[in-house]
C-alpha cells in the first residue's frame, strides 16, 4: 500500500505547516488526501498514513474514527450529505430527505445497489442561511436544495 | 505549601498539588475511576466532583489545583448529588453483570455503586453493546462494561512506552480497542488489567477459574529479571490461580512485567517433575527420596574416591535461592571441589580474579528514573528488564537522554540520544572510543593501563557524541547488559565502563540478568576460592554434575558443548522443578521446589534483600531444594548441615537482618582486564540473545506467555547485504551451522542489523543444537 | 446604514481580494503599527477600550484575554483562529472567510505582533472547503504582497500563518478540542485549567479567538477603540454579524451595531415566510436557551439585553420558529445533534446526552410518560456543570428551556401522542 506521488507531495506540503517536530498534525490532512485518492479508509491505508507520519497506527485510527467525513468503510461512488439539523430542517418546503431516499430508492447510511450514490443523514455544516444545504463528496457545497435542483444534481452526477 | 481544608480537616500540602491530593494525604477518600497517581490526570469520569467553596459548580478533586485557603467538601449536598449523578450516567450503559464478571468482588465500580448509586435504575431505554476485541494471548475483554476512564490507553502511551490502545469513535459509540486486527504485545501489558477499575479488561489465563472471594493472597518475589517485583500470589486450593503486583515503591512500584505475572501457570503444569527418578539400565524409575539421595551419595562419594573431588561439578541458575546456591556450593566444597558457578551464559571469566565482590546495579533501583544520561551497553533492554526499562523510560521523559552500544536496533520505546549499532566483535572498540573521547572532551587523564591499550583508538564521530552526552549530564550512568555479560569479552567491556565511569564521575553498573544474579555471589556460588568457572566445567568435561534448576541445552552460553559434557558424564544429578531434555543424560532427577512451594531469599540486582515464603504445599514428592541438599549433606557425613530452616540458612550467609548488602556489593577491579580491542572479524558473528519468554525454566513452560508474540519462534534475521550474498529472500531457509550443530531457520531481513552478522536467538529448543552465543556462525542456504 | 467593520466589502464583484480589502483600508493598521513601533501595550489598551468581547459564543472580552498571555515568554508561541462553526444556526465565519479573508489575516498578524507569536493557524471547518481554498489563497496574496511571513514589510517582524481544514467534528469548536485537533489527536477537550494563555498549542502559550473577533481587530487599531465602543453600546462595543435562519423571508447575515432592537433585524431578514406568527426564537445558536417571541420582540441584540431576558448572544446566530414548529420535534432535533457530537470524553456528557435524546425521541414517537418530564429536567441539571468542556451545557440547556416555555406541548404530546394542532 503506498499513495501516489501527487498525493504524497500534498500531504509534504501540508507537514511543513507545522513544526518540525510535530509532523502529527497533519494527520488530518494526510487521511483526506488519502481518502480522496483511494475513496475511502480501509485499515491499510490508514496503516500508511501513520507511518508515514510516525505515529501511533491506533493515534490514526482514533482521528479517522472521531470526525465524521471520514470514510472508514466503502462507500457510493458519490457521498450526498444532506444537512437535517433545525435551521435546515424548519426551511424545507418538502422534505428534501425524504424525496432523495424514495428517489434512490435507499435509507440513511446505505449505498445504492449500481454502487454510485450513499446517503447520510448530516448534522450542521455551518451554512444555515443557504438553507436547505447538502454537501458532495466532502467538498461541494450545493445550497438552497429543492427537488427540482437534487434531480439536476443527481444527472449531473456520473 | 499550600493550607487546605476537606471536610473540616485542615492539611498542608506542596504548590502544584490537586484536591484530590490533599484528601489523599488525610486519608479522607473521594470516589475515583479514572485517575491514578501513576498516570497523567484525564479527569474524564467525574466521580471526583467535589464542593469547592465560592465554585458555582461542582469540582474535579483529581484535577484541582489547590489554593491557598481553599475549602473543600466531599460530602456536602452539592457533592454528594453530583457524585451520584454521575454513578447513575456511568450504569445506565452497563450491563451490570456483576454474578459472572471475573472482577467481581473487587470491582471498583461495583464498590462504588454500593455507596453512590441508587437501588433502581430510572434508565428504561436500549443499552449499549460492544463487541470485544480480541488482544491476545493475556488479555480477555467485555468491552460491554467499559467505562472509558482511558487509564489503559494512557498506561500504554505513558508508562508502556506504546500506544496499542487507543478510544476510536466518538460520544456513546466510543470503543477502547487497538488498530484493526492488532493485538496488544507489550511486555507490560497486564498491568492494564489492574488499571481497569471494571470487568472490561481481565486477564485471560485467570478467566473464570476462580471468584477472588475463595482467593488467599501471600507474599512472593519473582524470580525472573534482576529486579525481584514484588507479587502477590491468589491461591486457591493449593494452586497459584493468579498473580499481581504488590506495591513496592523502591522495586516495582505497582506494576509488573507480563512474564512475573503470567509465569504462575507453569507451576501447575504437566511437565511437573513430582516423584524422585533414578536410571537403572537406561530406564527411568520412580522411587522415594531415600533410595534417591542415598543414590546419589553414593555415586558422588565413588565419583570422588575415583577420580578425585575436582571431578564434580556443581552448576546452578541464578534464579535459585540464596539458601538454595549457598548449601550447593557449601556441599561442593565440602566435598572438596571448588568447581561450582550460576554464571551459565558468561563466557569470559577473566574478571573473576579481580573482583571484590558481587557485580550490581551500581545505584538504587529508584535512582534509574531521575539519570541525565545513560549509556547503555549490550541489552535489548525493554525484554531483559521490562520495568527497569520503564524506569529509564521516565528518566528520558524527564529530560534525560540514552545512548546505547548494542549489536541490534530494537525499539526501545523512548528516544535513543545516539547509538551505535554494530557487531559483537566491534562493541569493545566503539566502547573503548568512547572512554576516549569522554577522556578527550572532559580533559582528564586516562589510568595507565587504558592509555596504553587504547592508544590507538580515535573516536568516530557517533563515539564522541554518546561522550557528549554523558560528559553533559549532571548525573551519568553506563550500564551493562546481558549482552554485555554474556560478550566474549565481557571482562574488557567490564573495565571500559568502570574507567569510562571514573572518568565522567558516573555510576557504573549491572543490570542483573535474573532475581538471583547478586545473591548468587553472595551465597559463594562461584569459583572464587579456585576451582572451575561453569565454561571451564563444560569444556573440561567433569565425571559427574550437580545441575540446580539447570537445563544445560538452554540455560547455558555454549549448549553444544555443554551438552556434551552432560552426556559423557557418569553421573549428573538434576534438580529440577520439571521433566526435561535431561531425562536424556541424567541419572537422577530430583522434583525440587520452585519458588512458590519453598521459602528463600533473593537479592536483586542493587542489593536488596528480599525473602519470602511458600506460597501453596510442594506438589506431589516434591521438596525445597535447600533440604534436600542438607539431607545429602547429612548423608555425605559433610560437616554444618544442620540448619533447620531457611532463615538458619539465611543468617549463616546475612549477617542479621540486612535490606541491602553494600558491603557485599562491589563492581571495581582490583586491575583492568583489556583483552585486544583492535576488531579482527572472521567470517559471519553469531547474535544469541535470550528472548524474553525464554529466560528461565519456568517462563519456558508458562502456556499463555509462549503463545504472545515474544515467544514466537526463532528466525534468523540478517540484514539485506548478507541476505543478498547468501542469495536468499524474506521466508526461505537457512542452515546455520556452529561447530558440529546445525540447524535450519527461516530468514528475516532486518536491515539495522551490523553487516556480517546473524541474530540468532539462544535459549530455544530450535537453536540449542548451536555453540556459542556470539561465536562465528556458518550459514548457507538450506 | 451604519458603518460597517467587516462586511464593508460587499459593494464589489470580487469581495475577498486582496485588492478589494486595501481599497476599504486594508492592512493600514499593520502599517501603522509597524511604523510607530507601536507598543504591545498600547494596542492592548486599544482593544481593551473597544469593549471588544469575543465573538464564538462566549463573549469573553479580547483585551483582558490578550492581557493574560505571558508576551514575555521566550519559547514558541501561537495565534490560533476558530473558524470551525458548525452550530446549528451559525455561518457567519462562512461569509466572512469569503468576504473579507484578509481582515481576519491581519487581525491575527497583530495579534502576533502584540503578543509575541511567530506563528498562528486557522481552524476552519471541515465542510467548507472552498472557504478553506480561498483563505489559502488570501494567504498567498497576503505572502506576495509582503504582509505575511519573513520579516513583514522590511520590519523585524515576522509571522507565519497557516489555514488547517477541519474534518466534520463540531466539538472542535471548543477551544481546547481545537487546539488538540491541531495537534493532531481527536478533538477532545481538556481540562482547564490551565487555560490556552498559559498551556495551548504544543503545550505553550496560545491566544485563541474567533474569527469574527479577530476580523474586527484591524478597525480597532486603525481607527482607535473608542471608536470601535461607540459604534455599539457601553459593554458591547462595536458592531455584530447576525446570522438569521429559520422561517423568515431573506435569512442571512447582517452585520449591525450591538444594540439593535430585535424587530429592526427581523425586518431586515425579509420578515415572517408566509405571513407567519413567530413563536420561538432561539437567539444566540442552538446552545442557548430558546426564547417565546413576546419575549424577544422586546430584546435588543446585544449581550446584557439578552442575558437579562435569560438567554445569551452566543454566536449571534438567530433561528427563527414559526407557529407551526412543533417543539418537540425541533427539540428532539436538537437533543440529537448533541448525543450525535458529544465527544464521548467525560461521562455525563457521553452517557447523558443519549438519554436526553432517547427520552424526547420516546415522547416524539408518542411513547413518553408522565414522569419523562421531570426525568428530563433531573438528567439536564445531573449534566450541567459537570462536564470537562461547556457542550455539556449546551446539551441540557435546550432541554431545560424548551420544557420551561412550551411545557404544554410536550405534555399534549405525551397525553395524546401527537403534536398541538396545527404543529408538524
Ligand atoms: C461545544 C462548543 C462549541 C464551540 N464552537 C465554537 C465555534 O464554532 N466557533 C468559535 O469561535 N467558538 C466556539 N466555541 C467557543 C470557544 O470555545 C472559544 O470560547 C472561542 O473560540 C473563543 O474565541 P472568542 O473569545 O473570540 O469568542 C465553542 C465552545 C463550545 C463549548
Ligand atoms: S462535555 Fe461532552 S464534548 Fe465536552 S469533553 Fe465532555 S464528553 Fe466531550
Ligand atoms: S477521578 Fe477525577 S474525574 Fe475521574
Amino acid at each position: 500500500m503506498t499513495l501516489c506521488a501527487e498525493s504524497l507531495a500534498k500531504i509534504d506540503r501540508e507537514i511543513a505547516k507545522y513544526p518540525a517536530d510535530q509532523k502529527q498534525s497533519a494527520v488530518m490532512s494526510a487521511l483526506r488526501i488519502a481518502q480522496q485518492e483511494k475513496g475511502w479508509l480501509a485499515s491499510d491505508t490508514i496503516q500508511f498514513v501513520a507511518d508515514y507520519l510516525g505515529m501511533p497506527r491506533i493515534a490514526a485510527y482514533e482521528v479517522a474514527t472521531f470526525y465524521n467525513m471520514y470514510d472508514t468503510q466503502q462507500r457510493g461512488k458519490h457521498k450526498l450529505v444532506i444537512c437535517t439539523n433545525l435551521p435546515c430542517r424548519v426551511t424545507w418546503q418538502q422534505d428534501v430527505g425524504e424525496y432523495l431516499k424514495k428517489k434512490l430508492e435507499i435509507n440513511y447510511g446505505e449505498t445504492t445497489e449500481d454502487g454510485k450514490f450513499t446517503l447520510i443523514e448530516g448534522e450542521c455544516m455551518g451554512a444555515c442561511g443557504d438553507a436547505p444545504v447538502m454537501i458532495v463528496n466532502n467538498h461541494r457545497m450545493c445550497s438552497f436544495m429543492t427537488p427540482e435542483k437534487i434531480d439536476q444534481l443527481l444527472a449531473e452526477l456520473e | 505549601m499550600l493550607h487546605i481544608e476537606i471536610d473540616g480537616q485542615q492539611v498542608e500540602v506542596p504548590e502544584g498539588s490537586t484536591v484530590m491530593d490533599a484528601a489523599d494525604k488525610l486519608g479522607i477518600y473521594i470516589p475515583r475511576f479514572c485517575y491514578h497517581r501513576k498516570l497523567s490526570v484525564a479527569a474524564n469520569c467525574r466521580m471526583c466532583l467535589v464542593d469547592v467553596e465560592k465554585a458555582p459548580k461542582p469540582l474535579p478533586a483529581c484535577a484541582t489545583p489547590v489554593t491557598d485557603g481553599m475549602k473543600v467538601a466531599s460530602n456536602s449536598d452539592k457533592a454528594k448529588r453530583a457524585q451520584q449523578g454521575v454513578m447513575e450516567f456511568l450504569l445506565i450503559n452497563h450491563p451490570l453483570d456483576c454474578p459472572i464478571c471475573d472482577q467481581g468482588g473487587e470491582c471498583q465500580l461495583q464498590d462504588l455503586a454500593v455507596g453512590y448509586g441508587c437501588s433502581s435504575s430510572r434508565y428504561t431505554e436500549v443499552k449499549r453493546v460492544v463487541v470485544n476485541k480480541n488482544l491476545g494471548p493475556l488479555i480477555a475483554t467485555d468491552m460491554t462494561r467499559c467505562i472509558h476512564c482511558t487509564r489503559c490507553v494512557r498506561f500504554g502511551q505513558e508508562i508502556g512506552g506504546v500506544m496499542e490502545l487507543g478510544q476510536a469513535a466518538r460520544g456513546e459509540h466510543s470503543e477502547i480497542m487497538p488498530f484493526i486486527s492488532q493485538t496488544v504485545d507489550s511486555e507490560l501489558s497486564g498491568n492494564m488489567i489492574d488499571l481497569c477499575p471494571v470487568g472490561a479488561l481481565t486477564s485471560k489465563p485467570f478467566r473464570y477459574t476462580a471468584r477472588t472471594w475463595e482467593l488467599t493472597r501471600r507474599s512472593s518475589i519473582s524470580p525472573h529479571d534482576g529486579l525481584g517485583a514484588n507479587l502477590s500470589m491468589h491461591i486457591k486450593q493449593d494452586r497459584v490461580m493468579r498473580v499481581l503486583p504488590r506495591d513496592n515503591e523502591a522495586v516495582n512500584e505497582c506494576w509488573l512485567a507480563d512474564r512475573d505475572r503470567f509465569s504462575y501457570e507453569a507451576l501447575n503444569s504437566a511437565e511437573r517433575l513430582t516423584v524422585p527418578m533414578v536410571k537403572q539400565g537406561g530406564q527411568w524409575r520412580e522411587t522415594d527420596w531415600q533410595t534417591a539421595l542415598e543414590y546419589v551419595a553414593h555415586g558422588l562419594n565413588e565419583i570422588k574416591t575415583q577420580h578425585g573431588a575436582e571431578a564434580i561439578g556443581a552448576l546452578a541458575t541464578p534464579n535459585s535461592t540464596l539458601e538454595e546456591l549457598h548449601l550447593l556450593q557449601k556441599l561442593t566444597r565440602a566435598l572438596g571441589s571448588g568447581n561450582v558457578d550460576h554464571r551459565l551464559r558468561q563466557s569470559d571469566f577473566s574478571a573473576d580474579a579481580q573482583m571484590n565482590g558481587a557485580p550490581w546495579l551500581g545505584q538504587a533501583v529508584e535512582a534509574l528514573s531521575e539519570i541525565d544520561a545513560t549509556l547503555i551497553v549490550g541489552s535489548t533492554l525493554r525484554k531483559e528488564q521490562p520495568l527497569l526499562a520503564h524506569r529509564l523510560r521516565q528518566a528520558v521523559k524527564h529530560g534525560g537522554q540514552l545512548n546505547l552500544i548494542n549489536p541490534v536496533d530494537d525499539d526501545l520505546l523512548c528516544v535513543v540520544a545516539n547509538q551505535a549499532i554494530v557487531a559483537p566483535s566491534a562493541m569493545v572498540n566503539t566502547l573503548a572510543q568512547v572512554v576516549k573521547a569522554a577522556a578527550q572532551q572532559k580533559g582528564v587523564d586516562l589510568g595507565a593501563a587504558y592509555q596504553a591499550a587504547l592508544a590507538s583508538v580515535t573516536p568516530n564521530a557517533s563515539a564522541q557524541a554518546i561522550a557528549a552526552s554523558l560528559c553533559a549530564g549532571k548525573s551519568a550512568a553506563i550500564l551493562l547488559g546481558n549482552l554485555a555479560q554474556h560478550h566474549p569479552q565481557a571482562a574488557t567491556l567490564h573495565s571500559l565502563g568502570l574507567e569510562l565511569a571514573r572518568v565522567l564521575g558516573a555510576k557504573f553498573g549491572f543490570l542483573g540478568e535474573a532475581a538471583n544474579s547478586v545473591g548468587a555471589y553472595v551465597a559463594g556460588a562461584w569459583p572464587n576460592a579456585g576451582g572451575l568457572n561453569a565454561a571451564q566445567m563444560l569444556a573440561q568435561p567433569r565425571k559427574a554434575y550437580v545441575l540446580l534448576n539447570v537445563e544445560a541445552e538452554l540455560d547455558c552460553h555454549d549448549p553444544q558443548q555443554a551438552m556434551n559434557a552432560m552426556m559423557a558424564a557418569e553421573m549428573v544429578v538434576v534438580m529440577s522443578a520439571f521433566k526435561h531434555l535431561a531425562l536424556d543424560y541424567a541419572d537422577v532427577m530430583l522434583p525440587i521446589a520452585p519458588f512458590t512451594e519453598t521459602s528463600g531469599t533473593y537479592i536483586n540486582t542493587e542489593g536488596r534483600v528480599q525473602f519470602f515464603n511458600a506460597v501453596v504445599k510442594p506438589q506431589g514428592e516434591t521438596r525445597p531444594a535447600w533440604k534436600v541438599l542438607r539431607v545429602l549433606g547429612n548423608l555425605l557425613h559433610l560437616p554444618g548441615f544442620e540448619y533447620n530452616s531457611t532463615e538458619d540458612v539465611r543468617n549463616a550467609v546475612l549477617a542479621g537482618g540486612k535490606t541491602i548488602v553494600s558491603n557485599a556489593l562491589d563492581n571495581a577491579l582490583k586491575q583492568a582486564v583489556l583483552a585486544d580491542i583492535s576488531v579482527n572479524v572472521k567470517g559471519v558473528e553469531r547474535i544469541g540473545e535470550v528472548p524474553i519468554y525464554q529466560s528461565d525454566a519456568i517462563v519456558r513452560r508458562a502456556p499463555a506467555l509462549q503463545a504472545a508474540k515474544d515467544a514466537q519462534a526463532p528466525r534468523a534475521w540478517a540484514n539485506a547485504g548478507l541476505m543478498q550474498r547468501l542469495g536468499l529472500n524474506e521466508g526461505d531457509m537457512i542452515l546455520l551451522k556452529q561447530g558440529a550443530g546445525q540447524t535450519q531457520l527461516p530468514v528475516a531481513r532486518d536491515d539495522r542489523l551490523p553487516d556480517n552478522c546473524v541474530r540468532v536467538a539462544a535459549a530455544h529448543p530450535l537453536t540449542a543444537g548451536l555453540g556459542g552465543m556470539f561465536d562465528t556462525i556458518t550459514v548457507t542456504r538450506a | 446604514m451604519s458603518e460597517k467593520v467587516i462586511l464593508n466589502t460587499l459593494d464589489h464583484p470580487e469581495p475577498g481580494t486582496l485588492a478589494n480589502y486595501e481599497r476599504v483600508g486594508g492592512y493600514q493598521a499593520l502599517k501603522k503599527i509597524l511604523a510607530e513601533n507601536m507598543s504591545s501595550e498600547a494596542i492592548i489598551a486599544e482593544v481593551k477600550t473597544s469593549g471588544l468581547r469575543g465573538r464564538g459564543g462566549a463573549g469573553f472580552p479580547t483585551g483582558l484575554k490578550w492581557s493574560f498571555l505571558p508576551r514575555h515568554f521566550a519559547g514558541d508561541k501561537y495565534i490560533v483562529c476558530n473558524s470551525d462553526e458548525g452550530e446549528p444556526g451559525t455561518y457567519k465565519d462562512r461569509d466572512i472567510l469569503r468576504y473579507n479573508p484578509h481582515s481576519v489575516i491581519e487581525g491575527m498578524i497583530i495579534a502576533g505582533y502584540t503578543l509575541g507569536a511567530q506563528r498562528g493557524y486557522n481552524y476552519i471547518h471541515g465542510e467548507i472547503w472552498d472557504r478553506y481554498e480561498h483563505f489559502e489563497h488570501a494567504l498567498d496574496e497576503a505572502r506576495a504582497a509582503g504582509y505575511l511571513g519573513q520579516q513583514i514589510l522590511g520590519s523585524s517582524f515576522s509571522f507565519e500563518l497557516h489555514a488547517h481544514h477541519g474534518f466534520g467534528a463540531y466539538i472542535c469548536g471548543e477551544e481546547t478540542a481545537l487546539l488538540e485537533s491541531l495537534e493532531g489527536k481527536k478533538g477532545q477537550p481538556r481540562f482547564k485549567p490551565p487555560f490556552p494563555a498559559s498551556f495551548g498549542l504544543y503545550g505553550r502559550p496560545t491566544v485563541i479567538n474567533n474569527t469574527e473577533t479577530f476580523a474586527n481587530i484591524p478597525y480597532i487599531v486603525r481607527n482607535g477603540g473608542q471608536k470601535f465602543l461607540e459604534l455599539g453600546k457601553p459593554n458591547n462595543g462595536g458592531t455584530k454579524i447576525f446570522s438569521v435562519t429559520g422561517q423568515v423571508n431573506k435569512p442571512g447575515n447582517f452585520e449591525i451595531p450591538l444594540g439593535t432592537p430585535f424587530p429592526a433585524l427581523l425586518e431586515m431578514a425579509g420578515g415572517m415566510r408566509d405571513g407567519r406568527t413567530m413563536k420561538a426564537c432561539i437567539p444566540g445558536g442552538s446552545s442557548v436557551p430558546v426564547l417565546p417571541a413576546d419575549i424577544m420582540m422586546t430584546c435588543t441584540m446585544d449581550y446584557d439585553s439578552l442575558a437579562k431576558a435569560g438567554s445569551m448572544l452566543g454566536a449571534g446566530s438567530v433561528i427563527i420558529l414559526d407557529d407551526t414548529v412543533c417543539m418537540v420535534r425541533a427539540l428532539e432535533r436538537l437533543s440529537y445533534f448533541y448525543f450525535e457530537e458529544s465527544c464521548g470524553q467525560c461521562t455525563p456528557c457521553r452517557e447523558g446526552s443519549g438519554w436526553l435524546y432517547r427520552v424526547v425521541h420516546r415522547i416524539l414517537q408518542g411513547q413518553g410518560r408522565h414522569e419523562d418530564l421531570e426525568l428530563l429536567i433531573d438528567v439536564s441539571k445531573n449534566i450541567s456543570g459537570r462536564t470537562i468542556c461547556a457542550l455539556g451545557d449546551a446539551a441540557a440547556t435546550p432541554v431545560l428551556s424548551f420544557i420551561k416555555h412550551y411545557r404544554h406541548e410536550f405534555e399534549h404530546h405525551i397525553e395524546h401522542k401527537r403534536p398541538i394542532d396545527g404543529c408538524h
